[in-house]
């Protein structure tokens, strides 16, 4: 079975693409076709990605490859090829569990939206182009399904085009994320015309083997921090993260698929794919490469958490908080951890999804507010949303002990601690736990304690094809903590390809502690500030400048519009204006320059160029005069006069054979 | 089989004979009865052609004037195929755009017989010939056919390409007077070893080039193509960007390179520049546009671009790998093919846009996608496509193009990466203004996708998909081709 699921490992993808454009070729009015098309292809792509799990696992370090010829140029061939190891196979079976949720909680959501079906179709083709990401031995191939997974998001942010708002949000992912794909798509090339192969592994001759890394030399860094370039944008690293929290315009389930869960991980999936040429020649697990990837990976951390604290749109406190933990997985890997930080991926993936369609499910029963000033005591009205969303709320904070994200987390600290060139980032990211909870805390208060403060007074629980997703994904949140504790850590080690070994006394960590007393610090913070905050926040009371500077996010994107694409602007008028005048002028005045040479010298050449120009001025003349005054006689004479020429040469070409 | 090619030139020109003297309504079903035997012949000459020869087939070879060394010599290689096919698809699809008078659909018959012509005559004079008769029918289309301010674009466009030809006609004859050949395999193999000595080289060079780079064109001789493209009606629109440019690039490939091998290296430093401004600035130019069509015609230059920037890489590099020569080259051919189905798509949609609004400002648009979600979703495809979106054919190309280009001249394929973003800035604007937002009063009755339309865009646009997913087919015709340029050159 194993080994067939390898071989096929391309029937995954395929199966939500067919999806896919089947309901683009149905009506509008075939909806429950649609839905159930997109979710039995997510169905089938979960049962073969538990099989190629399955098959992956009883083997440590287990890889099988797939390669085959895309097409030949000149002598060469470009290949392509699928993947199958530990990281793909745990990556195949998130996404497609996740998605399956999103698609079912989906159900309910859209329902009522004229474009259902079409909705579905871009979900699906979304998921088949993540998938394509994650099993992809190529870097080709990964890019290609990169692209195709930011269209998907390109198309979903903007799915409801006739908001201004939306189309502009999605202009602005699908370009924000371009100029790092630009940096990623030179760096691709580089790395084929160093070690003239793009795909992964290829039996020891591929880019990330021995020989292809020996390949890169001193490129290494470049290509390296290159395509790093790619995951910044895709992942919303600072200085490209300004287009995430905008993306908050689609749907949310799009937000909680797309934009929490899986794509935008993509940048660390990337990352993590490509670590032999991160970490190539590496002094004490530490490069130039790994070091801008720390960080990048800090400051984005860290900015986002301190802006989640001044955000009133509860899927834009959930936007940057993504943008945070994402930032948080960089430094992980940058440190060494890769599987802390893959383990943190995944982690993130249930609890974060988990919280997007809460906050879905909270914004549906209020009449699509987003504003968390005017929700507040809806623990009662929602009650299983509530209690969903209080758990993915201990998982992204770090409760210990229960929750899929307090374990990752600590092994994160515990990596970064390790780290030999600094402590800094160490103390940052215990900063950030704190940071984290009051956020998270704040939010909670605001949403479901206190009294009703503007919430319509029928604020409801959504439909049970609602809520059993979020208790499906909360379950997952508090399961996937089993195989990712210190006692047993069975991901991490089938991640690093080592056998796992039970040892309950690594259990009870000094660590444990300080993530406990930490988190308990960031709740106790927030209750104490946010306990019975009104319509204003009580951090704007204290410090108004601040929270402006927060609230305003920074003034990033002003401070964007006013730099780089002022400049840009400019470029583009500066470019019209010359081509209109500049350019045209100059050729115009070397034809002028031509003739008046072409008079003084009395070369045959010049001569011949001279009366060129002037026959070429009058003929054209002629015409214009002759066909404005009699118009279509004369095309005809000009026609006959070209035909009969053409004609003649026929009878010519005739005579000879 | 030799007569395939000849076949290829003559009927068209007899079509137009039949389309002249057809009664009017059946101008353009003559005329498409004469595309459809055309692109018959070229699938024949497609089944026929051995893919796996690099030299020419189905040659033709005929004294004509031997006193001036003018032969009737016709074959094809693998880019010549590839331009053939890619101009029996051209043509059809521009004259299938509008209704259209009969004088119209004659002079777009004889261009294509010209285009068919310059793409398979190996004999300079002949191919001259061919070269020169796409011009007048180019004039007269813009010139009678064309919107507002016709004719000072139809001046412009004549007199840039004729003096662009006027010198390139002397350098030949330079050429002709101390080697006494116009024949184009003969030139190519004196080109390693210099045409030409002293100055006088310069000169030649200075001449094709002139011509060469006025016709793609390249900047900054590019200043026409914005004035003709825009003025011209879709049809001639379409052509001239789907095939007729591709004469200029075909040009570079088929003269500049194996003739003036040593003269590109000592200039290639320039030439590469003049190919990133081409790229660049008009990309930028594109941005600043607020008329569709002259947007488009702004891109057209820029997607160019990047098979001069192919293929400056290659000819100014002092070794050439045969690796990245193959790359960068094959790059350059499915761009050519590529961007003429694509451009023409482009302006194909910017016609059915104009014709249903009568006008084509950006901002004579808005939401769209409610009205006609049809049209806008195909539209949109081929936007995408143009803007090098994988699994669309656009991509295929731009990758080989950038991945030959960098390993040769990397500072140059670096900054003409940024063409990539602004085209893709260009192309979204034009779909937010176009297609999202509230649905514009002035667009409230417009008609979707019509039947007729819809069996034009659709196979059109499958095969967008067809060669973004499996190149192959494409790139089979010319891979041995591909070999022994890169040979040659190297």
């Amino acid at each position: 079975m194993s080994n067939w699921t390898a071989a096929h490992l391309w029937l995954i993808p395929l199966l939500p693409l067919a999806a896919s454009l089947a309901i683009l070729s149905l009506t509008k009015k075939q909806r429950a076709f649609a839905a159930g098309l997109a979710i039995a292809g997510q169905v089938l792509a979960l049962l073969l990605s538990l099989a190629a799990f399955g098959g992956a696992i009883p083997t440590p370090t287990y890889r099988a490859v797939h390669n085959f010829v895309w097409f030949t140029f000149g002598e060469q061939a470009l290949r392509l090829g699928f993947l199958l190891d530990p990281l793909a196979s745990v990556m195949l079976v998130m996404i497609t569990f996740v998605s399956l949720c999103i698609f079912v909680f989906s159900l309910g959501y859209m329902a009522k939206d004229e474009n259902f079906g079409r909705f579905f179709a871009y979900l699906s083709f979304f998921s088949a182009a993540m998938l394509g990401v994650v099993i992809a031995n190529s870097l080709l191939l990964l890019f290609i399904c990169w692209e195709l997974v930011g269209l998907a998001s390109y198309l979903l942010i903007g799915f409801w085009i006739h908001k201004p708002s939306a189309a502009a949000a999605a202009k602005k992912a699908f370009i924000t994320t371009r100029i790092g794909d630009l940096g990623f798509f030179l760096g691709m090339i580089w790395l084929y015309g160093r070690s003239g192969t793009l795909l992964f592994y290829d039996g020891g001759h591929g880019a990330l083997e021995t020989a292809g890394l020996l390949s890169l030399g001193g490129a290494a860094t470049s290509i390296a921090l290159l395509i790093f370039c790619g995951a910044v944008g895709k992942s919303g690293q600072f200085p490209l993260h300004v287009w995430l929290p905008d993306a908050m315009e689609g749907p949310t389930p799009v937000s909680a698929l797309i934009h929490a869960a899986t794509m935008v991980a993509a940048g660390v999936f990337l990352v993590a794919r490509v670590y032999p040429i991160f970490s190539l020649g590496a002094i004490k697990g530490v490069t130039t490469s790994l070091l801008v990837v720390v960080w990048i990976g800090v400051v984005t951390a860290l900015i986002s958490a301190l802006i989640a604290l001044a955000q009133f749109d509860i899927k834009r406190i959930l936007a940057y908080s993504t943008v945070s933990q994402l930032g948080l997985m960089m430094v992980s890997l940058g440190v060494g951890g890769v599987a802390a930080g893959i383990m943190h991926l995944l982690a993130h993936g249930f609890f974060k999804a988990l919280l997007f369609l809460g906050s879905g499910s909270v914004i549906h029963g209020c009449d699509e507010e987003q504003d968390i000033r005017r929700m507040g005591g809806l623990r009662g009205a929602m009650p299983v949303t509530f209690l969903t969303y209080a758990v993915g709320m201990m998982a992204l904070s770090g409760v210990p002990l229960f929750f899929a994200g307090a374990w990752t987390k600590e092994e994160i600290l515990h990596a970064t601690s390790l780290w030999s060139v600094s402590r800094l980032p160490h103390f940052l990211m215990l900063a950030g736990v704190v940071l984290t909870a009051l956020y998270m805390t704040r939010q909670m208060i605001y949403v479901f304690f206190g009294e009703r403060r503007t919430a319509p007074t029928h604020a409801h629980e959504s439909s049970s094809v609602m809520t059993w997703p979020l208790m499906v994904l909360a379950l997952c949140t508090i399961a996937f903590s089993l195989v990712l504790t210190p006692a047993w850590p069975w991901l991490h080690d089938f991640l690093l390809g080592v056998r796992p070994l039970f040892n309950a006394a690594s259990l009870i960590q000094p660590g444990l502690f300080l993530a406990l007393v930490l988190v308990a610090i960031g709740i106790g913070l927030g209750v104490l500030i946010y306990r019975g905050a009104g319509e204003r926040d009580p951090f704007a009371r204290t410090a108004p400048a601040v929270f402006r500077f927060l609230e305003n996010r920074m003034w990033l994107d002003e401070l964007y519009d006013w730099t780089i694409l002022a400049f840009a602007r400019f470029a583009a008028q500066l470019s019209d204006f010359l081509d209109r005048y500049l350019w045209d002028g100059l050729v115009r005045l070397g034809g002028e320059i031509g003739r008046a040479f072409g008079g003084l010298t009395k070369g045959f050449d010049e001569r011949a160029i001279n009366s060129g120009v002037n026959d070429a001025t009058v003929f054209a003349r002629g015409i214009g005069r002759l066909v404005a005054a009699r118009h279509s006689g004369q095309v005809q004479t000009y026609l006959g006069a070209i035909a009969v020429g053409l004609l003649a040469l026929l009878i010519f070409y005739a005579w000879l054979i | 089989m030799a007569h395939l090619i000849a076949g290829l030139i003559f009927i068209p020109i007899l079509g137009a004979l039949f389309v002249s003297v057809a009664p009017r309504p059946y101008a353009r079903p003559v005329a498409l009865g004469s595309c459809a035997i055309t692109a018959l012949f070229s699938l024949e000459l497609w089944r026929v052609f051995n893919p796996a020869l690099a030299g020419l087939q189905l040659v033709a070879r005929h004294d004509w004037i031997p006193a001036i060394g003018a032969e009737l010599h016709l074959g094809v290689d693998g880019l010549s195929l590839l331009l053939v096919l890619l101009t029996s698809l051209v043509f059809p699809f521009a004259l299938l755009a509008r209704e259209l008078d009969r004088a119209f659909c004659a002079l777009m018959l004889l261009m294509q017989a010209a285009l068919y012509g310059t793409f398979t005559a190996q004999n300079f004079v002949l191919w001259f010939l061919f070269y020169e008769m796409s011009l007048f029918p180019g004039f007269l289309l813009i010139k009678i056919w064309g919107g507002p301010k016709r004719d000072r674009a139809a001046t412009k466009f004549f007199l840039y390409t004729f003096l662009g030809s006027v010198a390139m006609l002397l350098s030949f004859l330079g050429i002709y007077l101390v080697r006494g050949t116009f024949d184009f395999a003969q030139l190519a193999s004196l080109g390693k070893s210099g045409l030409l000595g002293g100055e006088a080289r310069w000169f030649a060079f200075a001449g094709v080039f002139l011509g060469l780079a006025v016709k793609v064109p390249l900047f900054p001789f590019h200043t026409w193509l914005p004035d003709a493209y825009e003025t011209a009606p879709t049809g001639v629109s379409m052509v001239m960007t789907g095939a007729l440019s591709k004469m200029g690039v075909y040009g570079f490939v088929r003269l500049l390179l194996p003739l003036f091998p040593n003269e590109i290296r000592i200039a290639g430093p320039w030439l590469l520049g003049l190919a990133v401004c081409s790229i660049v600035f008009t990309s930028l130019a594109a941005w600043a546009q607020t008329d569709l069509k002259r947007m488009v015609a702004y891109l057209s230059i820029n997607h160019l671009g990047y098979c001069m920037l192919g293929l400056f890489a290659v000819a100014s590099s002092a070794l050439i790998p045969p690796n990245e020569a193959q790359a960068a080259l094959s790059g350059v051919f499915l761009q050519v093919f590529n961007h003429g189905l694509t451009a023409a798509a482009l302006f194909y949609f910017v016609g059915l846009l104009e014709e249903r609004r009568g006008a084509r400002g950006l901002e004579d648009f808005g939401g769209l996608m409610q009205r006609t979600p049809l049209l806008c979703g195909w539209m949109s495809v081929a936007m995408f496509s143009s803007l090098g979106l994988p699994g669309l054919n656009g991509f295929v190309g731009e990758f080989l193009i950038f991945t030959g280009s960098f390993s040769l001249a990397a500072g140059y394929t670096a900054v003409a990466v940024l063409g990539l973003l602004i085209t893709a800035i260009v192309f979204l604007r034009a779909m937010q203004a176009l297609f999202s937002g509230p649905l514009a009063t002035s667009c409230a009755t417009f008609p979707d996708l019509r039947a007729r339309e819809t069996w034009v865009v659709v196979p059109v646009t499958l095969l967008m998909f067809a060669v973004g997913i499996y190149p192959q087919f494409i790139c089979g015709i010319f891979n041995s081709t591909v070999t022994g340029m890169a040979r040659l050159l190297g």
